[in-house]
């Protein structure tokens, strides 16, 4: 599959006086820029013809693996089909074309999409108002600590600087709060997955008046639903701060429960995750953050426009393919398939939490550890039967940490044929062990040298050609 | 599930629950306290068919107004080859996620590689990261990183000529971060050297931060701001329409630390705002103060090239509160989009579409001013973009360009800013014009 020629660097196949273009002849006449103004050196661009351009990343797509390739559940991402109808809508030329500071009125279409796709989110999360100008999940989180953070600034309450976060939560969480200019105090966690209360308790006992916010996902990164969130949102209202939902998880409460009723103030969703937008190997995604009312003129300025204003479009697209009718079926399918795959894998792997989960649920690696296959040897395995791995070592909480997360897009066929492959990896670990550690065998390289690349850091071809030199 | 989203039948909904142990689907949110459980209709609409759901898009589309554009003011009007978006749909790229399994991501990986290596030969800097949301926010990125690498220093100059848009946002950052910003005023239209030397001298300061092209279209000339810079052990921060700099003297040559800005400029679609992608790069000595992704080679245990997500204990999920930034992902697939343009146009195309943009927007220019009632505001070289005074009323003016279709620039204060691209034909310029002189 990976040509030995088109699989090159680009530059690699560059040839000069080759050109992959066409442009206009200038018809304006001769403007010269003067020469004070240009760069010394030549920017070292390919020179390639178009064909070699669209073979190579032809083939660099051949060596990717995507939802639209097999089964991607990978934790806490939500990797769910990504609908075909969604990127043909957002390729329409008529909002393709607009220049953002174009005049509102010229632009009616492109701003009633917006107000539309705000209706919809409110009427899913039982908030008031979302802004859009976050770009993704981490900027959404940003977006809405800043919110939190404006807010007790606006009412004087200045000492307000710290956020709870369950020791669980996702690396982003506390990231964003040093961003914030916030600190982090961690709550425990109980042997059951969920945040300890009493711990809680102590913590707003003694720092209540600094409280700003406390942060969550519900379910948590365990997919655990915290069963006593409307007790821990009335702790954290009554010493005056506020609740904030990371939407990382929102997918298995679409059909039965909303943040807002829950008791969160302020929240981001991920477009990308439970709105089906794609997650383009990294981005662009999109982090919208929604309000109760009374808190939307707390709203930061995080971004100049509407955001990831495409990634809305296809957000909207996907809300009206489901409708009202289907939405609501989402998160129970998502749990479904979760709950399927956990009962049918927790004999041969490690279930710390014995319980019913929602959208995801967490292995602590192989039930026999005794032939040292570790998690990174299961999931370098999974590779070799054609799945992407799941979230690996995440959360910190258990040491082999394998985390899996379906949704609702998968068959049964697709959930048994995985549940097949995992349990002949765990066979595989008994009687083979040097075949799983040695994993992937069937992928197009084998496993990388992660510390080569970070004690000798080559990140550009310029450097590549230098380090060939030596 | 009688739905074309969801593959299960009602005999795979009763095997699953079986194993499941629940009797309904509602079995499964026991542990959720009745009063929070959501039990009604969200108030939507009714789920649509394909057809219907074209037709509401068309519907909203035809609401817009399709204009030949003359606006910039950070956002630009390029050519986007027809490569692109065929390409870009492929959906071995489309549908994954951050490369964490290199072995089964070596196409996402290899494509950052040539990102970043593209990024820093047009930059003229050492390294690139993997990308960031967009040129405003990476701009943020670097104030904060610039704090970051000073230690106690915590003020950041901020040149006048950044556009309004961009200081907003970082205006916001630094109001939580508690960074002090202060801004380094214009003379005729350009930053003045002067004035932020007296700044660097008063001490404490981190970073400036100029943009070229500045707002008003200006090539500035940043001769000795790196130096002062320097001086006071503070970094250089430039941010650069990318496109322009297949020609312009590079922030590398005028001796930056940290460059960044946006690369919409290299063909992406306006789209009303986004996606676009954010770029920046630095000096090799700042690599590890850097945020973001980073892709680096390698070799796999066969032996052969690979490449890799490399330098992670910068980021948020090995650092948490500690990492270099909250940033989590990179801004992928317009990564690739750039990667591809820059590919197709080579060394040679990015020149010629940033000499036409060139030569467009001076003949724009001059046709302009020799009307009678178009003055440059400032009289200093410009790119592809202008700011100029109108001697009658801007906004009615506006109104009859749009009302023959055309979006006539920006208005800024009490002038106009132009721009125009290789996009842009002699004709169009010569209509707006006829209409102007009027």
């Amino acid at each position: 599959m990976n040509n030995r020629l088109y699989g090159n660097l680009i530059f690699e196949l560059s040839k000069e006086g080759r050109k992959g273009y066409s442009l206009p002849k200038n018809h304006f006449g001769s403007y010269e820029i003067p020469a004070e103004m240009k760069r010394a050196e030549e920017a070292q661009l390919p020179e390639c013809d178009e064909l070699t351009v669209v073979r190579h990343y032809t083939n660099l797509s051949n060596n990717n693996f995507g939802v639209d390739t097999g089964f991607y559940p990978l934790g806490s991402c939500t990797m769910k089909y990504n609908p075909k109808i969604n990127e043909e809508m957002a390729a329409l030329p008529q909002f393709q074309n607009l220049h953002p500071e174009q005049p509102g009125e010229t632009v009616r279409g492109a701003q009633a999409l917006v107000t539309l796709l705000e209706k919809s989110l409110c009427a899913l999360t039982g908030l008031a108002h979302f802004t859009f100008k976050p770009y993704a999940g981490a900027h959404g989180e940003l977006t809405g600590l800043m919110t939190i953070d404006n807010y007790h600034r606006s009412r004087g309450d200045m000492a307000r600087k710290k956020v709870i976060v369950p020791d669980s939560a996702h690396g982003t969480n506390p990231a964003s709060a040093a961003v914030c200019g916030l600190e982090i105090v961690e709550v425990k966690s109980l042997a059951n997955g969920q945040v300890d209360f009493e711990d809680l308790q102590r913590l707003v006992a003694e720092q209540g008046t600094e409280i700003a916010a406390m942060m969550m996902t519900n379910p948590n990164t365990l997919g655990l639903f915290e069963t006593r969130i409307p007790e821990i949102a009335q702790l954290i209202h009554a010493c005056g701060g506020l609740m904030y939902y990371d939407g990382a998880n929102l997918n298995p409460m679409l059909g039965a429960c909303r943040p807002g009723d829950m008791g969160f103030d302020v929240m981001h969703i991920n477009l990308h995750k439970t709105f089906s937008t794609p997650h383009g190997g990294g981005g662009p995604g999109a982090g919208p953050v929604g309000v109760r009312e009374g808190l939307q003129d707390c709203f930061p300025f995080v971004s100049p426009y509407q955001g990831n204003y495409g990634v809305m479009m296809r957000a909207y697209a996907y809300i009206l393919s489901l409708g009202r009718e289907h939405v609501k079926e989402v998160g129970p399918l998502a749990t479904l398939n979760a709950n399927y795959i956990k009962e049918s894998l927790k004999d041969v792997y490690e279930l710390p939490i014995d319980t019913i989960c929602c959208h995801e649920f967490v292995f602590d690696g192989l039930k026999d550890k005794s032939t040292g296959v570790t998690t990174m040897d299961v999931a370098k395995r999974l590779l070799d039967y054609g799945y992407h791995a799941p979230t690996i070592y995440f959360p910190l909480l258990f040491h082999e940490s394998l985390m899996i997360e379906p949704t609702e897009n998968e068959s049964k066929e697709t959930l048994d044929s995985f549940i097949a492959v995992m349990r002949q990896i765990a066979e595989e670990a008994k009687t083979d062990p040097e075949l799983v550690k040695g994993a992937p065998h069937n992928t197009p390289i084998g496993r990388v040298d992660d510390v080569l690349a970070a004690k000798h850091p080559v990140t550009t071809y310029r450097q590549l050609l230098a380090e060939n030199v030596q | 599930m009688d739905y074309k989203y969801f593959p299960h039948t009602s005999d795979d909904l009763q095997a699953m629950m079986e194993k499941v142990g629940v009797k309904d689907l509602d079995g499964l949110y026991a542990q959720i306290p009745d009063a929070i459980r959501f039990k009604g209709d969200y108030q939507l609409p009714s789920e649509m068919s394909e057809l219907e759901v074209r037709q509401l898009f068309d519907k909203l589309g035809s609401q817009n107004q399709q204009l030949t554009c003359f606006a910039g003011y950070g956002v630009y009007d390029h050519y986007m080859p027809s490569v692109i978006p065929s390409l870009l749909q492929r959906s071995e790229f489309l549908t994954s996620y951050t490369p964490y399994q290199a072995e089964i991501s070596q196409g996402t990986l290899h494509y950052i590689f040539e990102y970043q290596s593209m990024m820093a030969e047009l930059t003229g800097m050492d390294i690139s990261n993997a990308s960031m949301y967009d040129g405003t926010t990476a701009t943020a990125e670097a104030m904060m990183m610039a704090v970051a690498a000073g230690k106690k220093q915590n003020k950041v100059l901020v040149s006048a000529g950044l556009n309004p848009k961009t200081r907003e946002v970082l205006d916001t950052y630094a109001l939580h971060q508690g960074i002090e910003l202060e801004t380094i005023p214009l003379k005729d239209g350009v930053t003045d050297l002067s004035i932020l030397k007296s700044q660097l001298a008063k001490g404490g300061v981190a970073g400036a931060i100029v943009q070229q092209p500045n707002v008003y279209g200006i090539v500035e000339d940043f001769t000795g701001f790196a130096e002062a810079c320097h001086e006071q052990k503070a970094l250089f921060v430039v941010n650069s329409v990318i496109a322009d700099l297949a020609v312009l003297k590079t922030p590398g040559e005028w001796g930056a630390d940290i460059a960044v800005g946006d690369g919409q400029s290299l063909g992406i679609p306006m789209q009303f705002g986004g996606p676009y992608v954010g770029y920046m790069c630095c000096t090799e000595k700042l690599i590890r103060k850097m945020p973001g992704r980073i892709v680096g080679m390698t070799k796999d245990n066969r032996d052969q090239r690979a490449f890799v997500l490399t330098l992670q204990a910068r980021e948020q999920h090995i650092r948490r509160q500690k990492a270099t930034s909250n940033i989590c992902s990179n801004q992928s697939l317009m990564a690739l989009f750039v990667t591809m343009y820059l590919s197709l146009m080579g060394k040679q195309g990015v020149k010629e579409a940033a000499e036409l943009s060139y030569a467009g927007a001076h003949y724009l220019c001059d046709e302009l001013v020799k009307t009678g009632k178009f003055h440059l505001a400032f009289d200093k070289p410009f790119f592809n973009e202008f700011y100029v005074k109108y001697d009658g009323n801007v906004d009615t003016l506006s109104k009859h360009l749009l009302e023959a279709g055309i979006l006539g620039g920006v208005k800024l204060g009490d002038g106009i800013l132009f721009a125009v691209t290789e996009k842009r034909t002699k004709e169009e310029i010569d209509n707006l014009v006829n209409i102007a002189a009027l």
